[in-house]
């Protein structure tokens, strides 16, 4: 697997620049399989794939997309092999409400979260690489396998989907308080971005 | 936006239109500034041991 021409230099190189990538394969693992445990699974294997394939990588280039590639490819191989996932994934994300222990954000990051993952999966980290992960349309689509516009209509989609979800039953139009879930985010992203 | 007024003739209703439309888009960024916390939330806790010990494991192997 390993190219001749490499040098024990590329390799530290390499691992130092996985290793700073690891949070980042963390969170966006979190996102996609809505469970800490089998996020860190999924992560850990990641890591392992993208440093057994590491002659392949190309120093220079984006390694942040090309190992959130092999994430993605991963979770969606593992997916394939437990037919059971989908039924599981609802079992996890109920268990991660439970399971998130922050402090700073109680009841409207467990809603976004919820509400997060009862999207479609496609349109879920559409989202979440464009809209937190950092990445541009662009290079979601490289990750994703898609074109570029699918991955705008996924995320237009998505978004329009996550504001609903937080707004439906209990939002009031006229009313001084929105739905609980959205006042609750609408307050907490002031404060974020006030203190950020 | 789910909470759309029906449709009225008039001055009055592309204010709320407007009105509307901004809501709708610092609702938008809300959720953008949360989700993103919810990512970086995680991005900021510390990696378990597991990680570099199986890292480094992997690492040994090419030695």
């Amino acid at each position: 697997m390993r190219a001749s021409e490499r040098s024990a230099g590329d390799d530290e190189a390499f691992k130092k620049e996985l290793v700073g990538l690891i949070p980042h394969l963390r969170a966006f693992a979190r996102t996609l399989t809505g469970d800490p445990t089998a996020a860190d699974d999924l992560a850990q294997d990641a890591m392992v794939k993208a440093w057994d394939a590491r002659a392949s990588y190309q120093m220079g280039t984006n390694m942040k997309a090309w190992t959130f590639m092999i994430l993605r490819n991963q979770f969606y191989s593992d997916r394939r092999r437990s037919w059971r996932q989908s039924q599981l994934d609802q079992e996890a994300a109920e268990r991660t409400l439970v399971a998130v222990d922050d402090p700073e954000s109680p009841v409207a990051l467990d809603e976004l979260r919820l509400a997060l993952n009862g999207l479609p999966a496609e349109q879920r980290e559409a989202l979440i690489l464009v809209g937190a992960g950092g990445f541009a349309y662009e290079e979601a689509a490289e990750i994703c396998g898609c074109a570029v516009g699918t991955v705008k209509s996924r995320v237009s989609r998505a978004r329009r989907a996550l504001q609903g979800a937080l707004e439906r039953g209990d939002y009031e139009r006229d009313g001084q308080a929105a739905g609980d879930a959205m006042g609750s985010i609408l307050a907490q992203a002031d404060r974020l971005s006030g203190a950020g | 936006m789910t909470e759309k007024t029906s449709p009225k003739p008039g001055d009055r209703t592309s204010e709320k239109d407007a009105a509307g439309l901004e809501e709708a888009r610092l609702r938008q960024q809300a959720i953008g500034i949360k989700l993103r916390h919810m990512f970086d939330t995680v991005v900021n806790e510390p990696v378990p041991d597991e990680f570099l010990e199986i890292l480094k494991r992997a690492d040994e192997k090419r030695r």
